[in-house]
């Protein structure tokens, strides 16, 4: 098991393998469909991101409403495959890690190469288990896109694995291949 | 003729949609467990083990199993002796679709149109409500929240008559490689043969509410069924889609008459919370 903190330098991203078991501590940003596809118009125009890529993780996931006494709702990832067509673009711009669930197309896990950014992959649909390892959420752009909004999170000790590291190792091709039979 | 008001309807299904959300049915926990017996892969192990606790955590804090609350699909089935009172049917299952989302701090996640705006509706109606007249004076309601990640992998397609069940084994087997490890297996695939092209995915969503592993009463529908999963769980997409041998906990078809000249076939893949919640009143 590896521990990292929040914001990432390419020597340490560099360091995690795929398959690494991995817990985060630090800062991060949500982002999904909508914010990813606000963020690379903002970009187009020459404005400024709502929050410095530089060193960070974007969270694939759109919580659930945080109850009375709750930092936040259910938050577990999304199907990452749906901000393939952003992703290179923030890496572009220094983003080092992503957390999501599910396959890469082929010109993301290039740009991660590139660029030295990680992709890691949380349980989907494990949502309440990990909420409780966020302990600290605030909207910081886009409010009004509701569950699609980027929220700044606080984790400690957030449970992922690297399911593709920045030398472009799969752990999903290697894991797959190991058990199928057909 | 007995008489049924909508308001009933109304706050049976604000209830349904927080249960079905919070609580794992039993038969898809029963299913984990077993799978996690028969799992070879450490990973898919203990990837299974997070999931288990991440169903107990729901439960026991009355909080989502997965943030992913879905569109919320809603089945009535109206005995045609009974008579609806106090409002119309439709109106009265998006109220509680309405009231359900927001006491139970459910995702809001149905937008009001698809290509252009994309505006959120902010409570998560309207639900996709299939309605069907049936002998007797009940009203059963089923409401399954169905999230996307597990649906964008679905798909239907019009095979021939002459692709009979080697056809239908062949796109289940496809569908599940493709979708890989995106709809979050393990998996329940649920597969609709018959009808014509609205039909059969019709079949596949219904073919999801049976008691997962339950098999078909058709001991040939039935071996089909075991086929189909053998082959699955031979592709070792596993837990996550990071390797194993638990691809798909169990396979459900259903199936329908229909035109001499057709094969409709649509797989309707369910990814591991296997939401679902009825009442009948």
């Amino acid at each position: 098991m590896k521990t990292i903190t929040t914001p990432l330098s390419e020597t340490g991203v560099r360091g995690l393998f795929a398959g690494d078991r991995v817990l985060i501590t630090g800062t991060i940003y949500t982002g999904r469909d909508a914010a990813h596809k606000r963020m690379v118009e903002a970009m187009d125009r020459g404005d400024r991101l709502p929050f410095d890529l530089d060193g960070q993780i974007i969270y694939y996931v759109g919580p659930c409403p945080a109850k009375p006494g709750q930092v936040i709702g259910s938050a577990g990832p999304t199907t990452s495959g749906r901000m393939d067509t952003y992703a290179p673009r923030l890496m572009a711009s220094g983003l080092r890690g992503m957390i999501g669930k599910g396959l890469r197309k082929p010109a993301v896990v290039d740009a991660m190469k590139v660029h030295g950014c990680v992709y890691l992959v949380a349980v989907g649909g494990a949502g309440a288990l990990l909420a409780q390892r966020i302990k600290a959420a605030e909207v910081v752009a886009f409010p009004d896109l509701g569950p699609e909004a980027v929220y700044r999170l606080h984790v400690e000790d957030f449970p992922v694995f690297v399911g593709i590291d920045a030398a472009g190792t799969d752990m999903y091709a290697e894991g797959v291949a190991r058990y199928r039979r057909s | 003729m007995r008489e049924v008001h909508v308001g009933d309807i109304t706050a049976a299904i604000e209830d349904l949609c927080i249960q079905a959300c919070y609580d794992l049915p039993g038969d898809v926990l029963c299913a984990l467990k077993e799978a996690r017996q028969k799992e070879e892969s450490p990973l898919g192990r203990e990837i299974i083990d997070q999931l288990l606790e991440n169903a107990a955590i729901a439960r026991d804090d009355r909080v989502p199993i997965c943030q992913d609350t879905g569109v919320t699909v809603v089945f009535v089935e109206v005995g045609q002796d009974v008579r609806l009172v106090g409002g119309d049917l439709y109106g009265a299952i998006n109220e509680g679709v309405r009231r359900g989302y927001e006491r139970g701090y459910l995702r809001k996640s149905v937008v009001a149109e698809p290509l252009f705006e994309r505006k959120n509706t902010g409570d998560n109606t309207p639900a996709l409500i299939y309605a069907d007249i049936v002998p007797g004076a009940e009203v059963k309601l089923t409401v399954v929240p169905k999230g996307t990640g597990s649906e964008n992998m679905s798909i239907v397609r019009m095979l021939t008559p002459a692709d009979g069940p080697a056809g239908v084994k062949a796109l289940v087997r496809e569908t599940v490689e493709r979708a890989g490890s995106n709809p979050c297996p393990p998996l329940v695939i649920g597969v609709g043969v018959g009808g014509f092209l609205e039909r059969a995915p019709l079949l596949a969503k219904r073919a999801l509410l049976r008691q997962v592993g339950r098999p078909h009463p058709d001991a040939r529908v039935a071996r089909l069924e075991q086929e189909i999963l053998d082959e699955v769980n031979a592709l070792g997409i596993g837990p996550q889609g990071l390797g194993g041998r638990i691809t798909a906990l169990a396979v459900h078809v259903e199936t329908g008459p229909t035109h001499i000249g057709a094969l409709p076939v649509a797989v309707n893949i369910q990814c591991h919370a296997a939401r679902h919640a009825e009442r009948i009143l």
